[in-house]
């Protein structure tokens, strides 16, 4: 099946293409330039959400792709295999990725349609980044080799760093576009010359042959190796948003627009994580026992510094980004365990997280208005009262990320810590599960602020006076605490408990 | 399926949330419509409970009418559900405890969502205690946080968000522990056997699979958890606040109901699945139920606020409990079972009527009540039964329980009861000293004019004190039921520890 065979007698030959095992990547591909193509040659604007209608209907094209290739893995005749002379993979992994980017990139696109109209930016340019820099998450996540996992990377990131700078009157999204672009050219620059120590320390850059060599030979000094993998956790760690490689998370991700945060959050991390598991669970499976501390080390920074720092914000979207930042953590517990449960409950973590951040985000573009400005919690002071369906929505996604029974973010938590005490770390699953409670505070901190306004601005029963307020008995116009001051809040509201209602 | 031909058990977690589904869709301007449905709903669970408390066979140790649907069915995980004769009262409890606290106690604002959080709250109490499955107790156990968070949140008085903030951090954080320690005792459990199941039985009859320090260590796990929850002496803290801000029915529910979630779990799941660890740390447990009592009553009486006061009254008795428990007597342990369903009434009792006085008066400040036996005669008659029933007078509810326990906890933990005896006497000293500040003496201008319960108000107390005086005369039907589950938890514990309760204990003599 492989033409590896047919490579070696003719040096010059292209490899054969098997082009239905690359059908997702075409279609997104494809997508994007006929969107670039048509809507540069059309003479009149499209009717309304054509363009997000568009890669909407591009990601479910693509979606279909995955689901015959799925269809082709799983079949127990026929089952996993790899094209384009070893390049690519395709297994259950990399379909389950691609269905995951595809779906950030249609949830993404959903939530563009809406925000670009409002900020005067409607075109097709974001929606073709979009799907431009899904196709480089889905390569990444095919790549069966550690070249192609740096290609798909720089697709994935270079369409990003446009993104981010999307929004030309906001300051804000310039800044965070810089800011992106230079710590992410760095951190590729790590992970080329991790990839090029490890072709060093083995003599190749395909998984398979990686792995191969390691299995059967023991290097007699592993030096260039074990800092092969250092870089490269350097790299990929940047990507996915792991402390210490974090610092320019809450800044990109509050800076960039929201919609293409929450793409940011969503497709980008599970791109990451896919290289990640892939490189260093399955292919240096054998040297695990030198990486696990690594990830271990990384898994608790992270899981601490997000959710800790999470509490401290104002502004929802750092908040947000800390709290991704948390999450990385978690999947890194997933990774730590360095098993088929490990990583089965890594990718059903990333799965359910892709929902719940586009969800968040969504809520944080809809709150944020014209301008994109309104991200302090005092913005969703009252969004009870003025939009419900939207605060309910919004409790929903908190109460999952903070990992709340019958809710998805549970069942991945449960997921990820079976894996870990599976693989009996369980001071990892403990610290893991600990921190549970100040992301958890994080999470429900906007959610009272959203309910809150419910004593803010009371109901007032028709025929009563506006002024009325039985505030003796009721104190209705406590301050709700934002999580940065709740500690101090509670001396605040002791000396001052009525504030004026500013509703009548 | 059970022999009933109905899923009744599966029927009480799921009536409510359909109430609460129900409360969502009725418009908001139809608040009479709301309210209707909402009791209307509680009072469907408790007919469905009294339905239980009549199928239920009294002569059966084992668990009855159980429920098993494969859910998760990768990890061994199922909807497996039980009732045995230590959570048939908890069930009943709530599902009597719950029409009065939402019939007696109107919400200040937006009966809507707070209807639906409580029924919600209902469902996810209900199912603690009717779960027989490690991941279906936990995910019921977790839940029952939400609702009470935004119930304390959104309804609460003063300091609410921090109260409910607290509460809620706590309580996370105690069964982080636990969540770590059912994933780690049903892996385990799997590498003992070969078989992935979070089946509680399954476990907790396959002792020995697992090494005995691994044992005590995830007896701790859980420990914790359910430590915070009761809660134990150096974990209480959350509670005072939690109660003191909570709106009136949350804290019915909050001290009926909910305080029970955590000695519950330390008799089903602390005993039951490591009965060797748990006769290992009993000596420590029932110290720091011990010092729960003694602290929780001088603390009570040294309180301004009559709600702080009762909160902390529930320390105490909640200490009872955990003695009792630990006591690894059948006395102790029956005594223990029945005094969670009468801290259940009578707290909840005096919870409401300190609801009905702030109704009133505006404040809980005893200093600033005086006298209300003039004003309000009828409240205070209903006060002084709740009141006496608390302390634990002979012939009400409370001294049933407490004498259980000690007579229990005397020939296995002689010197821990004697001095838990003075618990009791505490309990006199700050409940009477606040009946007398509160009620007695010529009411001042403020007080004097304050009204005695209106019908609605007598007809939700009227079953509490009917509950209170039977119990307290006549608790035999409850006790027997309780006795088999007891004993064959007893006997589980003695299979596999090197404890064995004293013949005086196992005999009938408590009654």
């Amino acid at each position: 099946m492989t033409p590896a065979g047919i490579a070696q007698i003719q040096p010059i030959a292209t490899p054969e293409i098997e082009w239905f095992a690359v059908s997702p990547l075409l279609v997104l591909v494809g997508g994007a330039l006929v969107l670039l193509t048509a809507a540069a040659l059309a003479r009149s604007r499209p009717p309304r959400g054509f363009y997000a209608l568009f890669t909407v209907v591009t990601a479910a094209l693509a979606v279909a792709c995955s689901a015959l290739l799925w269809q082709r893995v799983t079949d127990p005749a026929r089952g996993p295999f790899t094209a384009i002379a070893g390049a690519v993979t395709i297994d259950g992994f990399s379909v389950f990725f691609a269905v995951t980017i595809t779906a950030a990139i249609a949830l993404g696109a959903l939530l563009a349609d809406d925000y670009l109209r409002r900020e005067g930016l409607d075109g097709p340019e974001l929606y073709v980044l979009m799907l431009l820099s899904g196709t480089g998450g889905v390569v990444m996540a095919m790549a069966n080799d550690l070249i192609v996992v740096f290609l798909g990377l720089e697709t994935l990131s270079i369409a990003l760093y446009v993104m981010a700078g999307l929004h030309l009157r906001r300051l804000e999204s310039q800044e965070s576009a810089i800011k992106y672009f230079v710590l992410g050219s760095f951190s590729s620059a790590f992970l080329l010359y991790g990839i090029a120590l490890v072709y060093g320390a083995t003599g190749s850059t395909n998984f398979g042959d990686i792995a191969g060599f390691l299995a059967g030979n023991v290097l007699a000094s592993n030096g260039l190796l074990l800092a092969g993998f250092a870089l490269l956790l350097v790299g990929l760690g940047f990507k996915v948003a792991v402390v210490p490689f974090h610092v320019w998370t809450p800044d990109v991700y509050q800076g960039a627009p929201t919609p293409v945060t929450a793409f940011m959050a969503s497709a980008s991390k599970a791109a990451g994580f896919a290289a990640l598991l892939r490189v260093f669970v399955s292919t240096f499976d054998v040297y695990r026992l030198d990486w696990r501390p690594l990830m271990w080390a990384l898994a608790v920074l992270s899981l601490l510094v997000g959710s800790f720092l999470a509490i401290v914000q104002s502004d929802v979207k750092r908040m947000l980004a800390y709290s991704s930042i948390s999450h990385a953590g978690f999947i890194l517990v997933g990774a730590e365990a360095a098993s088929d449960r490990g990583i089965a409950g890594a990718l059903f973590y990333l799965l359910a997280y892709t929902f719940m951040v586009v969800g968040s985000f969504g809520v944080a573009t809809l709150v944020a208005g014209r301008g994109d400005a309104e991200h302090g919690l005092s913005a969703y002071r009252g969004l009870s009262r003025r939009r419900p369906l939207l605060a309910l929505a919004f409790t929903v996604l908190l109460l999952a990320q903070a990992g709340v029974p019958l809710t998805s973010g549970f069942l991945a938590k449960f997921y990820v810590i079976g894996a870990a005490v599976e693989a009996d770390s369980y001071a990892l699953a403990l610290i893991a599960t600990s921190p549970e409670s100040p992301p958890s505070s994080t999470c429900a901190s906007p959610s009272p602020c959203t309910w809150a306004t419910r004593p803010r601005e009371p109901e007032r029963p028709p025929g009563r006076p506006c002024g009325y307020r039985p505030a003796p008995l009721w104190p209705w116009a406590w301050p709700w605490p934002s999580p940065s001051s709740w500690a101090c809040s509670r001396r605040r509201s002791s000396t001052s408990p009525a504030t004026p209602s500013p509703s009548c | 399926m059970n022999d009933l031909g109905f899923p009744l058990l599966s029927a009480l977690i799921v009536v409510p949330v359909l109430g609460a589904v129900a409360v969502a869709l009725v418009p908001r301007s139809n608040a009479a419509l709301v309210r209707g449905v909402g009791a209307a709903t509680t009072l469907v669970v408790a007919a469905l409970s009294v339905w239980l408390l009549v199928a239920f066979d009294a002569s059966d140790a084992g668990f009855q009418l159980g429920e098993k649907y494969t859910w998760i069915a990768d990890f061994g995980i199922a909807w497996n559900l039980g009732v045995d004769g230590i959570s048939l009262f908890l069930v009943v409890l709530t599902a009597l405890l719950y029409p009065i606290a939402v019939i007696g106690v109107r919400p200040h604002h937006d009966p809507k969502p707070y209807l639906a959080w409580l029924l919600l709250l209902e469902a996810g109490c209900i199912g603690v205690f009717l779960s027989l499955d490690l991941f279906l107790f936990f995910v019921m156990f977790e839940i029952v946080l939400v609702p009470m968070y935004f119930l304390i949140g959104g309804w609460g008085y003063g300091e609410r968000v921090y109260a409910a903030l607290k509460f809620f951090l706590f309580t996370m954080a105690g069964s982080a522990f636990m969540l770590v320690g059912i994933v780690a005792l049903a892996f385990l459990h799997q590498q003992a056997t070969g078989e992935l199941t979070f089946d509680l039985v399954t476990i907790a009859e396959a002792q020995g699979s697992i090494a005995q320090t691994t044992a005590r260590w995830l007896f701790l796990a859980f420990a914790v958890a359910f430590a915070v929850k009761v809660p134990l002496f150096p974990l209480h803290t959350w509670l005072p606040d939690a109660h003191t801000q909570a709106p009136t029915a949350g804290s019915v529910i909050l001290a009926g109901v909910m305080l029970k979630l955590g000695t519950y779990g330390f008799l089903r799941f602390g005993l039951y699945l490591f009965p060797e660890a748990a006769a290992y740390f009993a000596p420590f447990l029932v110290t720091l139920g011990v010092i729960g009592i003694i602290y929780g009553a001088v603390v009570a009486a040294m309180q301004r606020d009559l709600k702080r006061l009762v909160a902390y009254s529930s320390v105490a008795h909640l200490g009872f409990i955990v003695l009792g428990t630990f006591a690894f007597t059948t006395q102790g342990l029956q005594g223990g079972v029945i005094q969670m369903v009468n801290h259940g009434i009578s707290t909840g009792a005096l919870f409401l009527l300190v609801g009905m006085i702030y109704e009133r008066r505006h404040t809980r400040e005893i200093a600033e009540l005086k006298g209300l036996q003039k004003a309000a005669p009828v409240l205070a008659g209903v006060f002084t039964v709740v009141m006496l029933s608390s302390i634990g007078l002979p012939g009400l509810n409370g001294f049933v329980g407490e004498f259980l326990i000690l007579l229990g906890s005397f020939p296995t933990r002689r010197w821990w009861a004697v001095v838990a005896t003075v618990g009791v006497i505490l309990a006199a000293v700050y409940l009477l000293w606040a009946y007398q500040r509160v009620f007695h003496g010529a009411p001042d201008e403020a007080n004097a004019g304050t009204p005695d319960m209106d019908r609605r108000e007598r007809l939700v107390m009227a079953p509490l004190l009917a509950a209170i005086v039977f119990l307290g005369v006549y608790p035999k039907p409850v006790l027997e039921r309780i006795e088999p589950a007891v004993d064959r938890l007893i006997a589980h514990v003695e299979a596999s520890s090197d404890f064995s309760q004293p013949e005086v204990a196992a005999t009938e003599g408590g009654r």
